[in-house]
């Protein structure tokens, strides 16, 4: 009886190995190609051109790095767990473009957080630069239109942009590249 | 602080069964009566604290350094069985009185899914053994009082008189959504106290 | 017996989710749309059928004592193989659906057919079981999620029906899949009644 036990686990194990073989390096490749797509919708390139970025982790913040700037990964608490953006920023700091990577808002209100900062859209953010825009919402005296009744979805939206590019101040401080205006201090702790 | 946080997010804004709906067979199936309720609570509560532990473990002493991270789902379903096989004999030697309490509901908890669930939950979170283990007690406390306080209302229900087609599962159902409702009032909470805290 | 009419018993006679009332976890946390539940259905579906089909030729091999660890086995195997098939051709969906693929595992569904069909009858008999309680489970988290999604944001399967603002949020959160459920119950067991 142990003996079947053992054989099924064997047997059973053997063509999951097989499936993982099988199966990785089209998973691998499909992560690949939505990282890329994501990060070249937020640099605001042609999603079928070739795009060179280089990858670093700096703490819980992912920087891709590129000619046009740099997209970086960035997560806060939203209203139903972790909201984790990817946003691009142009050499002076700059919103180009955003993607929600991941989220767990509401279904429907929160979720529109994927269209609401776009470009054209009510509460657009490309083109403004946290150093010099005020990127809280409205209600806490901001520069940017929250999403209708989704309040807290925008704040930690607009907070993620905001310590991405505070984050992205501070590497480029020491050696002085930064041409973006330093901001005094955070808002909206 | 950040422990708090977890804590009271576990219990309160994503309660494991009103807006992660995990474990919905024995809230559903076991709250008739508040003893039960809490019984099937505290078995919960027991044997999930201990899967989270042994789980975590495997997954970054054994599949992790080896790569079998896609045995995860098979590994993780067969620890737990086993786990409250052992929990049942154990408990049934040395503390015939906690058996008691709690023995009936240890067979009904391996096909609970919430166990599995908060054990794949706290890798994907990728928390820390300590973490981990105030995740899952606070989830489990969630559960548990979420049993608690359906079972109160079932228990009032037994005396409304309900259109038949609506008597047992569906008006439980309905019931449990208006619990859930009440729940939503808590949504939000997380995040205002991460800002707090200042995390 | 037929085995048309074991299909057909497992879509109406025995609904998994309005008559037996089993999955209730996945019934609840993914038909927040039509498609969602669909996804969710036919992914159960896919480890029913091959669970029932494989515990039904090894049934004789087991022995009594070992069974159900074997059949979770089974079933964990299935559902891994589902898991990494889906990742790596249907991400968008494997996304959405999230925790609830490796929870198939747990399904009392596919372990409740195991034990009470597949391990005391032939193959084929199996492989009807599996497609008749797969389609009955699929339908029934279809007709959930597009209630859910109608009454939520006013379309079904993504087509506006009517503009979203008439649409009411809670049947799309948590509150309403209790609610939602409950009501299908009810009209069921209705329509069973006469």
């Amino acid at each position: 009886m142990v003996v079947v036990l053992t054989l099924i686990t064997i047997v059973a194990g053997a063509a999951l190995a097989y499936v993982n073989y099988a199966t990785s390096a089209q998973i691998e490749k499909i992560k690949a190609e939505n990282l890329a797509k994501g990060i070249k919708q937020v640099m605001g390139v042609d999603l079928n051109a070739d795009f060179q970025y280089t990858t670093e982790e700096v703490g819980d913040y992912t920087f891709y790095r590129s000619d046009l700037g740099t997209a970086i990964q960035s997560t806060t608490n939203g209203f139903g767990g972790a909201l984790k953006v990817l946003v691009g920023f142009d050499k002076e700091g700059t919103v180009l473009g955003y993607t929600i990577l991941e989220h767990s808002e509401t279904p429907g209100l929160g979720a529109k957080a994927s269209e609401w900062f776009q470009k054209g859209q009510k509460g657009d953010i490309t083109g403004k630069n946290p150093g010099t825009a005020n990127f809280t919402v409205s209600k806490d005296g901001g520069d940017i239109d929250a999403i209708t009744a989704s309040t807290i979805t925008s704040r930690a939206f607009l907070l993620a942009v905001q310590n991405a590019y505070e984050e992205l101040n501070k590497q480029q401080q020491p050696d002085g590249t930064s041409a973006a205006t330093q901001q005094e201090g955070g808002h909206d702790r | 602080m950040e422990y708090i946080l977890i804590f009271i997010t576990a219990i309160f804004v994503n309660n494991i069964v009103l807006s992660q709906f995990l474990g919905i067979c024995p809230f559903l199936g076991v709250s008739k009566k508040v003893s039960t309720a809490s019984g099937m609570g505290a078995a919960v509560t027991f044997v999930l604290v201990l899967a989270t532990i042994v789980t975590y473990l495997i997954q970054h002493y054994v599949l992790n350094p080896n790569g079998l991270q896609y045995l995860q789902t098979i590994a993780f379903i067969l620890v737990i069985a086993a786990l409250v096989q052992m929990v049942e004999i154990i408990l049934k030697k040395v503390s015939p009185s906690l058996y008691q309490a709690l023995g009936v509901f240890l067979p009904l908890i391996t096909t609970n899914c919430c166990i599995l669930g908060v054990a794949i939950l706290v890798i994907q979170k990728d928390y820390d053994l300590l973490q981990g283990i105030v995740y899952a007690a606070s989830t489990a406390l969630g559960f548990a009082l979420a049993m608690v306080v359906f079972a109160g209302l079932r228990e009032q229900l037994q005396f409304s008189k309900v259109p038949k087609p609506f008597d047992g599962m569906p008006i439980a159902l309905i019931t449990a959504g208006l619990l859930a409702m009440a729940f939503m009032g808590f949504s939000g909470v997380d995040g205002g106290l991460s800002r707090l805290f200042g995390l | 017996m037929n085995n048309f009419r074991i299909i057909l018993n497992g879509i109406i006679k025995e609904n998994p989710t309005f008559v037996l009332l089993l999955g209730m976890c996945p019934t609840l946390g993914t038909t927040s749309s039509a498609i969602n539940g669909m996804s969710m259905g036919l992914a159960t579906m896919f480890v029913l059928i091959l669970s029932n089909l494989i515990i039904s030729l090894i049934k004789n091999l087991i022995p009594d004592m070992v069974r159900i660890p074997s059949y979770i086995v089974v079933i964990a195997s299935l559902v891994t193989i589902l898991q990494m098939v889906m990742q790596a051709y249907v991400p968008d969906i494997y996304a959405t659906l999230g925790l609830f693929i490796p929870l198939i595992v747990v399904n009392c569904i596919i372990l409740g057919r195991a034990e009470a069909f597949a391990a005391k009858n032939n193959p084929l008999a199996s492989i009807c079981d599996g497609i008749g309680i797969g389609i009955g489970f699929t339908l029934a988290l279809t007709l959930l999620g597009a209630v859910r999604e109608f009454l939520g944001t006013g379309a079904i399967f993504g087509f506006t029906l009517q503009g979203e603002n008439y649409g009411m949020l809670l049947f799309v959160l948590a509150p309403g899949a209790f609610i939602a459920l409950g009501y299908l119950i009810a009209i069921v067991n209705k329509m069973r009644a006469q």
